[in-house]
């Protein structure tokens, strides 16, 4: 078997990096896999699928165990066993961290064995894919990819191809996520003929800067940070009386935005995140990372004053609809991690279930996918997708300068628009208005010039290539945002407050037409949790 | 909102020409980073300027460079503070006044790829590799996690924090001399494994470690990697740790580094100050059993020194020549006070690490020293802050 690793970036400066806060496993003995299946569920608001929600939390501890016996430096607790922090939405404290740089652990311990095993594993590091290649019988058969270091353009002929290419936060302006994140697989998949789906539910998350959006972990309001409006009021009293600041993100998110939207924020759109209840030593030990945020990104010591925050564009919920072995609708193509859209967080992630879903899923996928390659022979693949990729990008480097409006101007537009129209609370008018300025960039992107002409790590060229990416991952995001017309997780219509269990106890599908995504709907398995009123 | 120069040093591989330096007017705040002001450069001027960035946030390693001949993180450099340190450079240099150009270059002892990007393959990733960077364990994993003390996940946390951005192998002096050295960022990686006690082979680790001739004991101390380090990973304190790790397990250094730091820790603690006149004997042949019977080693290393002392002496170097007669050099009057700081220094010696003793020494010594617990109780009252 041979196994290649293809990455627009070097490996570790993934946005895996950006989980700081930990992994939930019910890996205690007084704990159990049905209470966080079922904390996933009720935080999923009933749209996770259950199925797949149990195989996740059933496979964690295992999963935790692995990654332990590889290497990582997970927290102790003082009989030297794993230690736990507890995280919102959750019952039990489950989630295991290494300080506050949980996923840069992981991943570097990943890629530590990578190099273990670079006999039997390549890898392509900066190496941009720009098309899937499909074979005469509809399967997946390769992808199209860009040498970035010197230009080449390469055919890769695979049996099998999983998709891991993280979420579209760069959709919205600010986001926390990386500048990486524009949802390539997402709509590489959606061009190829996949289904997507839940591709309404983004996650704002409760703590984020204002402005630059960077990402203030839930960690801190685990370890016990309180959340305060302008006038010192600890306001989730209101919205979440057991939970309080530990409610589900969405819940915590609104609340926020309740506040600031109501005159009781700071001037500048924010409401505080009181760190300094927590114990000083317990901050630089468990929240260093943050500390450091604060001090280089807010010229604040959160150790001595609380840091103004405001709900941010932070995870894609839905994404590339797969079954719980990783397998889309397209034989041969996988999806993982927040790619995929399995799925297991419906209309609201759990914090600390990201890395979680990424780890098991991508397992999964990479044993079915594993199993193919040894049953199926190659397929033979034409190279008109590599000529029709290679057109694509002489267009793109022949267009003259001037000729229409700049990538940037273009990019600046979007993050705008979806961050005001398509955000923690939407409105038909709103989301209709996001979707023209969303059609409209998209034909104003066809006629976008870049400036570099050349080969060598040409990134204005991979920048025009993801704004293709973005611009169809933000037309599914509003034509599904448009379809839900009920409240349901990270779906929040002002014009239709309620859930709505009866009509829209379902997944809303997306399938790529000329006249852009067409609906439908899927079934959302329900095993043992009946769907109840969400209160925390 | 504020105007800034950028100075950047380009170099386009396709153009057959050299690196040229090149102006860009940005008009940005205060407090967005320089990497802000080269997106900025890049968005509104010339797409072709390159640069590797992703997160803005310090966690993803992308983006290190050189700003103002320091080597940093673009995304943690503040365009303020780099416009500040230029203007200083420049007065300096008698050149003054406000507004001089904030100069950008890609890092240092790495090939250049082109503007900013540099090729860490063949120079930091390679250099990672050599270490054996992951864990080799004894035998099969147990079932459950391994047990090990609490202290040391959160000691090699330290290590664990790089992100492999380069800056420390981009200020790294010794590395211009020797572009063989191993380097601090590897180094501090091999610290993660030596630190860790899952892994099995410490001794061969270091045994491997400090017989290269480009290994541990190639590092000058000359604390370019602390201060580069957009992460507080403190390269050059793990390359000390393994060396004294090294000597504890007996391995031979050839600049003898830790008996010499040993011999001076002692002498100072008996002393009070240097006693020269011990220093060379206790470094070579310490103790009574040393000078009882001294090695081989000892004696030409002894031996070799003398020419070095004339040279001293001659150039007026060395001055008190009576205290180089052991047992004259005096002791220091209260010395019960060097004693007592040996005696904090030993207890609190996990605190060297940046994760348990927080922020540039910063430790909250009434939360810590005289137990008390902040309050965490809902409903305790806190202060608010506005603004």
């Amino acid at each position: 078997m041979s196994v290649g690793i293809i990455s627009k970036v070097h490996p570790v400066r993934s946005h895996s990096n950006a989980a700081q806060g930990g992994i939930n496993a019910a890996l205690n003995p007084g704990d159990s896999w049905e209470s966080h299946a079922f904390d996933t569920i009720k935080g999923s608001d009933y749209l996770g699928d259950q199925d797949a929600v149990e195989i996740m939390t059933r496979e964690a501890p295992e999963e935790i165990l692995h990654l332990e016996h590889l290497g990582v430096t997970f927290h102790r607790n003082e009989e030297g066993k794993l230690g736990t922090r507890a995280f919102g939405g959750a019952s039990a404290a489950r989630t295991y961290y290494v300080a506050d740089i949980t996923g840069q652990a992981i991943m570097h311990v990943l890629y530590e064995q990578l190099m273990k095993y670079s006999e039997q594993i390549a890898r392509y590091e900066e190496w941009f894919c720009s098309s899937l290649a499909i074979d005469e019988n509809g399967e997946c058969c390769g992808v199209v990819t860009r040498n970035v270091a010197d230009g080449s353009m390469e055919l890769f002929q695979a049996k099998s191809v999983i998709l891991c290419t993280g979420g579209n936060g760069m959709v919205w302006k600010p986001s926390t996520n990386a500048l990486i994140c524009t949802g390539d697989g997402i709509a590489m998949a959606y061009r190829a003929g996949a289904k997507l789906m839940d591709m309404e539910m983004i996650q704002y998350h409760p703590t984020t800067l204002a402005g630059k959006g960077f990402l203030i972990t839930e960690g801190a309001r685990g370890e016990g940070a309180h959340l305060l409006n302008a006038n010192g009021e600890r306001f989730m009293e209101k919205y979440a009386p057991n939970k309080m600041e530990l409610a589900s993100r969405d819940v915590v998110s609104r609340a926020e935005q309740t506040e600031i939207n109501e005159g009781r924020g700071f001037p500048d759109g924010t409401v505080a995140l009181d760190i300094t209840v927590v114990p000083k030593k317990r901050v630089h030990e468990a929240l260093r990372e943050i500390v450091l945020v604060g001090r280089d990104f807010a010229g604040v010591d959160i150790t001595r004053e609380p840091i103004h925050i405001k709900p941010g564009n932070h995870y894609t919920m839905g994404g590339v609809k797969t079954d719980v072995d990783g397998r889309t609708d397209i034989p041969g193509l996988y999806s993982a991690g927040e790619t995929a859209c399995v799925s297991v967080h419906g209309g609201n992630r759990l914090g600390a279930n990201s890395l979680l879903d990424t780890l098991i899923f991508g397992k999964r996928s990479g044993r079915d996918a594993a199993a193919r390659a040894k049953r199926t022979d190659y397929a033979h693949v034409s190279r008109k997708v590599l000529e029709d990729e290679e057109a694509m990008i002489a267009d793109i480097v022949g267009r003259e300068k001037g000729s229409g409006r700049r990538i940037s101007e273009i990019k600046l537009e979007l993050g705008q628009t979806m961050d005001a129209k398509v955000a923690v609370f939407r409105d038909e008018a709103g989301i209709t208005e996001a979707l023209e300025v969303v059609r409209r960039l998209k034909e104003e992107a066809k006629t976008a010039y870049i400036d570099d002409h050349g080969s060598v790590f040409n990134q204005d060229l991979l920048a025009a290539i993801e704004l293709g990416y973005m611009l169809d991952n933000a037309e599914c995001t509003c034509v599904a945002a448009l379809e839900r017309k009920e409240s349901r997780g990270a779906q929040y219509r002002t014009d239709f407050p309620e859930r709505n269990d009866e009509e829209w106890l379902k997944h809303i599908d997306l399938e790529q037409t000329d006249d852009g995504p067409e609906i439908s709907y899927s079934e959302v398995t329900i095993t043992q949790w009946e769907p109840q009123e969400r209160t925390y | 909102m504020a105007e800034y120069t950028i100075k950047v040093r380009r170099f386009q591989p396709e153009s057959g020409e050299g690196p040229y330096w090149e102006k860009f007017d940005v008009d940005l705040d205060p407090s967005l980073s320089v990497l802000d002001g080269l997106l900025q450069a890049k968005d509104r001027d010339d797409g072709s300027l390159a640069v590797r960035c992703s997160c803005r946030a310090a966690i993803c390693g992308s983006c290190g460079m050189k700003i103002n001949g320091q080597s940093g993180l673009g995304c943690k450099t503040q365009i303020g503070e780099a416009q500040e340190l230029a203007d200083k450079q420049a007065s300096a240099t008698g050149k003054g006044g406000k507004g001089n150009s904030i100069v950008i270059e890609p890092m240092g002892n790495m090939p250049v790829i082109k503007d900013l990007v540099t090729d860490m393959e063949s120079t930091h990733w390679a250099k990672i590799r050599r270490v054996t960077p992951w864990l080799l364990p004894h035998g099969e994993p147990p079932e459950r996690e391994y047990v090990v003390e609490p202290e040391s996940m959160i000691d090699i946390t330290q290590s664990m924090a790089c992100i492999q951005c380069g800056a420390c192998v981009s200020s790294c002096l010794s590395m211009e001399a020797d572009h063989d050295f191993i380097g601090p960022a590897a180094l501090a990686k091999a610290y993660r494994f030596v630190g860790d006690p899952r892994d099995a082979e410490t001794h061969e680790r270091l045994h491997d470690l400090a017989d290269d001739p480009h290994g541990i004991y190639d590092c000058t101390h000359c604390f370019s990697c602390i201060d580069a380090c957009p992460k507080g990973v403190a390269p050059m304190d793990q390359i000390m740790r393994l060396r004294r790790k090294a000597g504890e397990q007996g391995i031979e250094d050839p600049n003898s580094g830790h008996d010499h730091e040993m011999a001076f820790v002692k002498i100072i603690e008996k002393k009070g100050t240097l006693d020269e006149s011990l220093l060379l004997q206790e470094s070579f042949a310490p103790g009574f059993k040393g000078k009882l019977k001294p090695s081989k080693r000892a004696i030409r290393e002894m031996l070799g020194s003398i020419p070095t002392a004339i040279r001293g002496i001659k150039t007026g170097k060395m001055r008190s020549l009576h205290k180089l007669i052991p047992g004259v050099h005096p002791k220091l009057p209260d010395q019960d006070d060097v004693k007592a700081i040996y005696a904090h220094a030993e207890e609190h010696n996990e605190e060297f690490n940046l994760y348990i003793k927080g922020e540039e020494g910063e430790l909250a010594e009434e939360d810590v020293e005289k137990g008390i617990e902040r309050s965490t109780d809902p409903d305790t009252p806190q202060e608010v802050k506005n603004g």
